[in-house]
């Protein structure tokens, strides 16, 4: 038996030599993405993940693990398999023409011509 | 709370570039240049990727046995409020190891292979927790300076260019700075309250000095290993550098509450530089090898927490899961 100032290890008594089987595959469970929200009225924002057999554990150890110190007021979670993302090797799509004045609010200065046609008038 | 990981010097740099398709690489070190992070997917060279999974394995590791001489004071912790908030420490770091081993997993190493390469013996884990907490004030010692080392390692690390360690540092540091401030109270209680508590808590910092002066590691050798590994912002700071900053920190907090060190050289030269009698790397060596006070419980403990929860994982798993690296 391992002799230990814990007496936490005392208790347990465990074996000196005690190996193990090692873990298989999926002992540790998949893995779900999770989402929280700080406060009513923001977004949810992804924040890590947690390994869970199911959803609703993964929601609990999504509250402990990203939840614990009372930083959020809603989680969300999903299996990380089922989330689509697109790939950082075709950031080319998110390129576009430099000029994209068109669609900003300061494209567009009505002003200057409401000036000139009170001018005229 | 964390231990410097420790980056195999013998590696010849020669090698780390073997076989890697100069272009990419060119673009890689251009994208960290620019002071922009990788991101898991990305393309990384195979030396890159290596050494950040065995620094946050470790580092993870650290996290989870680091947990075991502090919860060893968690039953006997001095009234209601220490031991609720030695439970929430203790919670913490048991949480950013989860959030470590998230991060290498991104990197294409399973939860599982990490955790059967502690309880092995195969990956290290900090140094420090190789050593007992023999008295409550053992545990504020290492609540306090163990945690200021590791929050000065972690800081830097947090710069580095790998997007997700980056980012779970930053959750990290956040928590670590309730722990640094937990410390100090507790060791200030001791140090300015009775005579016995008084000598409890400078024989336990006499006792944690030489393993704190280990914390950091030995001098890092100045190789082009070392270089291209900074350059990669996966080392952010020299051992050396971090132990000055360490030393300029917290020495002076610890003068300032009449408390000795056991180090006679221990000083601050002209040029702003501290002088130390040089630690002792055989006995650090030894330690980091198996051969410490408590290497051989803490894996005990750590296989048998694994066996005896073993049939819950089981029961709980379900035939239709299916792992999939994590996104980020």
């Amino acid at each position: 038996m391992i002799k230990s100032l814990d007496p936490r290890v005392n208790r347990a008594a465990i074996e000196e030599e005690n190996s193990i089987e090692p873990l298989k595959d999926l002992d540790q469970w998949e893995t779900y993405e999770v989402f929280h929200q700080k406060r009513r009225g923001d977004q949810h924002m992804h924040v890590g993940i947690v390994h869970a057999p199911n959803a609703e554990m993964a929601l609990i150890f999504g509250k402990e693990q990203f939840g614990r110190r009372g930083l959020s007021v809603n989680i969300w979670v999903v299996k990380t398999r089922d989330v689509f993302t697109t790939d950082y090797e075709d950031s080319d799509i998110f390129e576009t023409v430099p000029e994209k004045q068109y669609r900003e609010a300061g494209g567009y200065k009505v002003m200057d011509k409401i000036n000139k046609f009170k001018k005229g008038l | 709370m964390y231990g410097n990981a420790y980056i195999d010097p013998n590696d010849k740099a020669a090698m780390m570039l073997a076989g890697e398709d100069p272009q990419k690489l060119a673009e890689f070190e251009a994208r960290i240049a620019r002071g922009e992070k990788i991101e898991p997917k990305d393309w990384m060279p195979k030396e890159y990727r290596k050494q950040l999974i065995r620094m946050i394995e470790q580092h993870g590791h650290s996290e989870i046995i680091g947990a075991l001489p502090e919860g060893t004071w968690i039953t006997r912790a001095p009234g209601f409020k220490r031991k609720l908030a030695l439970m929430a420490k203790v919670q913490d770091e048991v949480g950013h190891a989860q959030l470590l081993y998230s991060a290498a997993e991104t990197l294409g190493k399973s939860r599982e292979a990490m955790i059967n390469d502690l309880i092995t013996g195969k990956s290290k884990y900090s140094n420090v927790f190789n050593y007992p907490a023999y008295t409550w004030a053992d545990a504020c010692i290492i609540a306090w300076l163990i945690d200021a080392g590791a929050i000065i390692n972690q800081v830097a690390n947090a710069k580095g260019s790998y997007g997700p360690y980056c980012r779970a540092l930053d959750r990290i540091c956040t928590e670590e700075s309730f722990h640094l401030k937990y410390g100090h109270d507790n060791v200030v209680t001791l140090a300015t309250g009775t005579p016995k508590q008084r000598e409890l808590v400078q024989a336990a910092l006499t006792r944690w000095w030489p393993p704190i002066m280990h914390f950091f590691g030995p001098s890092d050798k100045i190789s082009n290993h070392t270089e291209i590994l900074m350059k990669w912002k996966v080392k952010m700071a020299t051992n050396d550098d971090m132990r000055q900053q360490f030393l300029n920190m917290y020495v002076p907090k610890i003068w300032d509450l009449g408390l000795t060190l056991p180090d006679p050289n221990l000083k601050k030269n002209e040029e702003g530089k501290w002088e130390y009698t040089e630690p002792d790397w055989e006995e650090f060596k030894r330690v980091i090898n198996g051969g410490g006070p408590c290497n051989a419980e803490r894996l005990a403990v750590r296989r048998n927490a694994e066996e005896r929860g073993r049939w819950v994982r089981e029961a709980l798993n379900t035939a239709d899961s299916k792992y999939m690296v994590p996104l980020a």
